[in-house]
């Protein structure tokens, strides 16, 4: 034994001149160049979706497909405020399947408080966006505290709150005409802050035009600007997406999200409180899908508990946030990428409307992408090995 | 003098006692192994000084003062930080969001305060200063994701994190239990380096040869308690692994 023990003395106590760990990058190919790429800036693969997408439709319909990009943006909004929700929750490896059931029952919040109660507007939008952040706590709370798997308790909560939104509104809808007339600011992201500016410089220069202002005037550049379609919705996505991207990449809590997502176990012991942050997420999730409902309003003109988005906006918002490269395993993906998915799901949607095909050629197409942008998912993981 | 203390210490789940009225003795600038068989309460034992189990009776003092660690964050806030089997790392993160997990720094002023900002380039720097003092070195990306490293190299980062922000205590679990033998070379080098400076370490390991290699004294732990503590220089590693089981009658005297 002591000629052992002597031996692991020197070794001890000799001083080794190599290095604990190395972290050179041996020589690399292309391939896994690109494939390390991707994996530090996950949204790369559906931007570049996007532009092919945009370039290709551009190439076979002509100019006039590139004109109506900005009615895309208008068409994705509701989709991709929903993917933005979809993908925060889907980063901490949870789903959300009552992102679109939210969005109605907070739309349909708003406009009873409104109607029914006479609540002062700007009260109504704020009481819609509480709603929808205490559905959000309820299904955090559930999945964070009781540990209840995401998919059965949002699965639930999309029943729960569609049934309660029709049970509510009685199943009524509130006209366009009477919002216009009563609370003109429940639609005001449906307005175009383009065509406002455009009146306003107008009105200043003293010129009025009859019911309809003309495309072409002698103002090359306020045709431009009226032509560009953009309503407040868009902006608000837009914004609301900048404001995430910059959340999720630059503050603690950012990190705590992608963290929790990783490997929840790790996260706690490393000194995250995941419980605090699946609440947030949850609940910020809840008011973005409020923010969607909101959105819906400007959109339609109109407030319908029986609106399309309550039964698909779930599965639309989940094909934007996969296309976009999240990954449904939780820890990976940008909310950028996710926002290109919302587009590059409208770009086909529109481009192959423009060109006369049949829709099913649409589903068909976003199915490819969906496995397709899973496959990419998987080889990215692969560095790992 | 004693760095970090435990007297008494009892944790029963359910029927089963996993410590029972057991001691312990960590004392500055020394390496100290904590070995014993599985289901001898060694793994409670330690979370119970790193914070992630609460016993149900019994005190922990840290430098003489009775200390409350309620949760890992508890104890880190004292100076004692551990290095779990697990490594406790987000693998997609990078490596100096990993060493900064839930003590993230601001940047200074308004951007710092209002806009919650991190300070980036501070944390990269600091994170390559930490791993190039403990011969780390050569890093070239800090930005790569922790899962782009080997095995050992994880297990750098991790002790690393420990040695960066333990100031009085670092607690490593099993540290080569999942290494290669030039790797587990590596990590035991560490613990020496992190020795040299003065930080005192707790270390469980099944691997006898790392243990009597590296450790100023050994702690066997059987049923729940501390059986004794010898010195690596006066046993045999047969000697230990029969106190251990049972097999042989453990020394009267306490400690070494």
């Amino acid at each position: 034994m002591t000629t052992d023990s002597d031996h692991h003395e020197t070794s001890v106590r000799e001083r080794r001149a190599e290095t604990v760990a190395t972290f050179d990058e041996g020589p690399k190919g292309p391939v896994a160049r690109f494939q390390h790429a991707l994996h530090v800036t996950p949204a790369l693969v559906p931007l570049i979706v996007l532009a092919a997408a945009i370039a290709g439709f551009t190439w076979w319909l002509g100019p006039r497909f590139l004109e109506q990009v900005p009615l895309i943006m208008q068409q994705v909004q509701i989709v991709g405020v929903l993917a933005a929700a979809q993908t925060l929750i889907i980063l901490t490896a949870g789903i959300d399947l009552s992102v679109g059931a939210i969005a109605v029952f907070t739309s349909v919040v708003m406009g009873q408080a409104v109607f029914r109660y006479a609540i002062p507007v700007e009260v109504a939008v704020a009481v819609g966006l509480l709603v929808g952040t205490g559905i959000g706590a309820v299904s955090g709370a559930l999945v964070s505290r009781l540990k209840l798997p995401p998919f059965i308790v949002t699965l639930g909560m999309w029943q729960i709150v569609l049934a309660t939104n029709y049970l509510y509104s009685r199943n009524e809808t509130i006209r366009s005409r009477e919002i216009q007339e009563v609370a003109p600011m429940l639609q005001w992201l449906g307005y175009k802050p383009n065509e406002q500016l455009v009146q306003w410089i107008e009105a200043g220069r003293g010129i009025e035009w009859g019911r309809r202002r003309p495309p072409e005037t002698d103002s090359a550049i306020l045709d431009f600007i009226w032509a560009t379609n953009i309503t407040y919705g868009v902006l608000g996505m837009i914004a609301l997406v900048a404001v995430l991207a910059y959340a999720l990449r630059a503050t603690a809590w950012g990190r705590h999200v992608y963290a929790t997502g990783d490997d929840p176990e790790a996260a706690e012991l490393a000194g995250v409180n995941v419980t605090r942050t699946l609440m947030s997420v949850y609940m910020l999730a809840g008011a973005i899908c409020g923010l969607a409902g909101w959105i819906m309003i400007g959109r339609f003109g109109s407030v319908s508990p029986s609106a399309s988005t309550g039964l698909q906006g779930n599965i639309q918002a989940i094909t934007a946030v996969v296309i976009g490269g999240v990954s449904l395993f939780g820890g990976r993906g940008s909310i950028w990428g996710a926002f290109f998915g919302a587009l590059i799901v409208g770009v086909f949607e529109l481009g192959l409307r423009m060109a006369g095909a049949n829709a099913q050629w649409t589903y068909l197409l976003i199915g490819i992408l969906i496995i397709g942008a899973v496959a990419v998912d998987q080889w990215i993981r692969k560095v790992v090995a | 003098m004693a760095m970090l203390e435990a007297k008494g210490l009892t944790k029963r789940y359910g029927k089963v006692v996993a410590l029972d009225r057991c001691d312990f003795e960590l004392r500055a600038g020394e390496v100290l192994a904590v070995i014993g068989d599985n289901g001898a309460g060694k793994s409670t034992l330690i979370k119970a000084l790193s914070g992630a189990v609460t016993p149900d009776a019994g005190e922990v003092l840290l430098e003489g003062r009775r200390v409350r660690l309620a949760s890992p964050t508890d104890a880190r806030e004292h100076g004692i930080e551990t290095v779990y089997q697990t490594l406790a790392m987000s693998p997609a993160l990078s490596i100096a969001d990993n060493m900064f997990m839930g003590r993230e720094l601001l940047r200074a002023g308004w951007q710092g305060k209002i806009l919650r900002r991190l300070d980036k380039p501070r944390m990269a720097a600091f994170a390559r200063d930490k791993l190039s003092e403990l011969g780390l070195m050569t890093i070239q990306n800090i930005d790569q994701p922790v899962e782009t490293l080997s095995g050992g190299q994880r297990q750098g980062v991790a002790v690393a994190r420990a040695a960066a922000f333990g100031s009085k205590v670092i607690i490593l679990d099993e540290p080569t239990a999942a290494l290669g033998v030039k790797e587990s070379r590596r990590v035991l080098d560490l613990i020496q380096d992190v020795r040299a400076r003065g930080i005192p370490i707790i270390l469980i390991s099944h691997n006898m040869p790392h243990v009597f290699e590296v450790a100023d004294r050994i702690h066997v732990h059987r049923l729940g308690k501390r059986l004794c503590v010898i010195d690596p220089k006066d046993y045999t590693m047969a000697d230990a692994v029969s106190f251990m089981t049972g097999a042989k009658e453990a020394p009267v005297t306490e400690t070494a």
